[in-house]
């Protein structure tokens, strides 16, 4: 019964798809048809064909099947957004790098949407989604809930990711940052989020721990406030079913608004709350230590949550935007400062009686570094909110080095060190192929996180200092121009450092190859059975 | 916390658990960093000391003003007037003054310099660059050769009204015929080479003759017989190894055939009297002013 509801269903959507590739206004709505169409007449096949099969015994145990998929996707989606940061930061340096032929696909403006949707969606998104299903089976106990739902949940996530990046290069954009998929990927993606929702309830519901562990709070709070967030976010009216081209609902500041709250909050709830998540998880398991403080995980949990969502009017000050919203995000923003640190304090803390081990375990030591990033990042972020230091630091290089040391340091380094914790405890290895591997992973990330960040920050005052600077009658001193040639080395800087950071990510990718690929199995420990 | 019988402690640091274990993890029940939970009280403090003090409570029809009066508005207006009402009088002066006599006034020059130089930054260096050195199809305003002339009279005559644009009635205008089908290839070769001759550069002599005749029955109304230009019609000098879009053979013969059009907006109506000025004074003192 099940699978004929499947077919009508692929069906109808494979003949939609199909006549939208016929009557499709513009290319990225064409092509995206084109996927959908192949998509679902692929599905509709695999179905058709499993009908006669008889259904095998129910699987037990841990889903890790989808987790061992997430793992390699994640590192995939982490080589090709990096690589393009790492092609725009060249771009920026030298704008001849906007090659004629290539023009307009690979062009600085389609390809930075392209970069940014890439490292924090499809690599930090994948990374989230396979810790989320790794962390809540081991410590509910519990099988994944629905199924086969949490293979739709990778499947329909990473096709989201497709026709997203599809779509930026081929021009299709709502303009809004980090929220730029055209309105029926929107609409996609909030399928494949409720999915993903009821695969974690789910499996929450039917856990055999008694309490719901403090790495789930935050995890769930991630799936359920970006559900809200792309929601609101994403209001629009399509101008044509048959087109990608749609209207926002919203308009002019509170456009803007609206845009900053959902802007900051993809930094609060996705960037923050989710790897916090990760965070919880895989530092204790790799320390061997006990969480340091229950308290302090309740009271930063609720504190970050309630005040996060508030904070987004920092972004706007001195725009269009009424002084008393402007206030109230700078007010929020200040009182996030130690509710965030909670989450550093609990992380580093769990240490206490394993600083040893960092010594001889370079996972251990990205874990750490990741954690002073994050701490730094969660510093930086409520000071620039102040209005008198964002009235230097808007619109300058400075929020890049911010966001990147924060992204790159705490984001990318906890991504990386769940990766390889993971890698050998799925594929049954007794470590990673190569350990030496890592400590070169880690040095190069940890230099090029530096040269990013330091040449950021450099590059982003002095061109606070050269827009507002005055003779003694109060007149401009610097062109627009003048402020960018300036730039230039500490641009050559920044693509280095991400140079040195994707070599990183590279070799990371090799080692997973070689672990996976090679070594005898060994029985690992994979926690608590399943019942 | 929790509510089980048995304590657990954990053998490292001595202090108790709270008895839950996760996949192996357990919790410490340490309390609060003191540290971290004043640091917080005083962040609250501050927040609601912050939000009395300026603009930020919204109520049914207006939000709290706050105590301070502060606006970000009211900021930047009184930034703007505290320098407008210092160099009001200044200002004044110069819209009225007579820039050949500029000069004579070292204040008021060194005024209009300053003026002049932020007036270029915004809204002249797109094009002809934040040094003025222009660019191709942008004149180089820091050397003495002008299309329309150098002055203070032409140098504010062309910022006020621009050239060849379609807003201002009053703009300078002229236009180039293109020769693409009025001249066979061979007088379009030949013609080239008579201007590599008389700008001095490297040329086939026997073509370079030839094309005198052609340039003198096609180009000398405008440019003038020996190539001179006209100033009246903002043709270039011919003869100065000066060029506004280059002088290889390739690029002549572009703008042989195909002729140039470059335009320059008026700016009559976006700035102020004492900026327009200020800006003349400023592209005169450059380097070529006459």
């Amino acid at each position: 019964m099940g699978n004929y509801v499947k077919l009508i269903a692929l069906g109808c959507v494979a003949l939609f798809a199909a006549i939208g590739a016929n009557w499709g206004r513009d290319t990225a709505y064409i092509v995206h048809a084109i996927i959908i169409l192949g998509v679902s007449g692929f599905m509709f096949v695999r179905v058709l064909r499993s009908m006669e099969s008889k259904p095998g015994p129910t699987p037990t145990g841990y889903m890790d099947d989808v987790v061992r998929a997430g793992v390699i996707a994640t590192s995939f989606w982490g080589v090709v957004g990096m690589l393009v940061g790492v092609v725009i930061a060249f771009q920026l340096a030298f704008p001849g790098l906007n090659f004629e032929v290539l023009q307009p696909y690979g062009n600085f403006g389609r390809l930075r949407p392209l970069h940014t949707s890439a490292v924090i969606f499809a690599f930090g998104g994948n990374a989230l989604i396979m810790s989320s299903f790794y962390i809540v089976q081991r410590t509910s106990g519990a099988r994944l809930w629905g199924g086969n739902l949490s293979w739709f949940v990778f499947w329909g996530y990473n096709l989201f990711i497709v026709l997203a990046a599809t779509g930026y290069l081929l021009g299709a954009t709502q303009s809004k940052e980090y929220a730029e998929p055209e309105w029926y990927i929107d609409l996609w993606l909030t399928i494949v989020w409720v999915a993903f929702l009821l695969v974690f309830l789910g499996t929450l519901f039917k856990r055999t721990e008694k309490h719901i562990y403090v790495a789930n709070w935050f995890l769930l709070a991630f799936i359920v406030t970006v559900a809200m967030l792309h929601l609101v976010n994403n209001i629009s009216i399509p101008v044509s079913i048959w087109g990608s081209k749609s209207v926002q609902v919203f308009s002019g500041v509170q456009d803007a608004m609206v845009q900053w709250w959902y802007g900051h909050n993809a930094v609060g709830f996705f960037l923050t709350a989710g790897f916090l998540g990760m965070m919880y998880y895989f530092v204790p398991k790799q320390a061997g230590r006990p969480v340091f403080s229950y308290k302090l995980s309740i009271i930063h949990f609720w504190a970050l949550i309630f005040l996060y969502i508030w904070a987004g009017p920092h972004h706007l000050h001195y725009t269009a935007l009424p002084d008393w919203a402007s206030t109230l995000g700078m007010v929020f923003s200040i009182i996030l400062w130690m509710p965030s640190w909670g989450g550093m304090i609990n992380g580093l803390m769990t240490l206490q009686g394993a600083w040893d081990k960092l010594r001889t375990d370079p996972i251990l030591r990205m874990m750490v570094i990741s954690l002073a990033f994050y701490g730094m990042s969660t510093f930086e972020g409520p000071m620039m909110s102040i209005r008198a230091v964002n009235s230097l630091s808007h619109y300058t290089d400075w929020t890049i080095g911010h966001v990147h040391s924060g992204a790159l340091g705490w984001n990318g380094m906890i991504t990386f060190a769940a990766l390889y914790f993971l890698t050998p405890k799925l594929w049954g290895r007794a470590q990673m192929h190569s350990i030496s591997a890592i400590s070169w992973h880690f040095w190069l990330a940890t230099i090029g996180i530096i040269l990013y960040a330091a040449s950021m920050w450099v590059t982003g005052i002095m061109e606070g200092l050269m827009w507002r600077e005055v003779d003694a009658n109060g007149f401009l001193v610097n062109s627009f121009a003048d402020t960018v040639s300036a730039k230039f080395p500490m641009y050559v800087v920044r693509a280095l450092g991400g140079v040195l950071y994707l070599t990183g990510a590279l070799i990371m990718s090799w080692n997973i190859f070689m672990t996976i690929r090679g070594g005898a199995k060994v029985a690992a420990p994979v926690g608590v059975p399943a019942e | 916390m929790s509510s089980n019988d048995k304590k657990d402690i954990d053998d490292v640091t001595g202090t108790d658990t709270t008895g839950h274990s996760w996949d192996g993890i357990k919790e410490l029940n340490n309390p609060l960093p003191r540290w971290w939970l004043w640091t917080f009280y005083i962040t609250i403090i501050w927040g609601v000391a912050y939000s009395i003090a300026y603009p930020a409570w919204p109520l049914v029809s207006a939000a709290t003003s706050g105590l301070l009066g502060y606006s970000t508005r009211a900021e930047v207006a009184q930034d703007i007037a505290l320098f407008e009402d210092a160099n009001a009088e200044i200002s004044a002066q110069l819209a009225s003054a007579d820039l050949s006599t500029l000069g004579e006034n070292e204040e008021l020059a060194r005024f209009a310099t300053s003026a002049g130089g932020a007036v270029f930054r915004n809204n002249c260096s797109q094009c002809h660059g934040s040094g003025a050195a222009g660019a191709k199809g942008y004149p180089n305003l820091l050397d003495d050769d002008w299309l329309w002339g150098g002055d203070f009279e032409n140098i504010e005559y062309t910022i006020r009204h621009g050239i060849r644009n379609e807003e201002d009635w009053d703009a300078r205008y002229s236009e180039m015929t293109a020769f693409d089908e009025i001249l066979s290839n061979e007088e379009i070769d030949a013609v080239v080479q008579h201007v590599r001759a008389i700008s001095g550069q490297e040329h086939d002599a026997g073509l370079a003759e030839a094309g005198t005749e052609v340039f003198l029955n096609n180009c000398a109304a405008c440019h003038g017989d020996n190539g001179m230009g006209n100033r009246d019609l903002g043709a270039p000098n011919l003869t100065d190894a000066i060029w506004l879009y280059g002088g290889s053979v390739a690029t002549l013969e572009e703008t042989v055939r195909y002729a140039r059009f470059g335009v320059m907006p008026p700016w009559g109506e976006r700035l102020t009297d004492a900026e327009i000025k200020a800006v003349t004074a400023y592209v005169h003192q450059l380097g070529g002013g006459e």
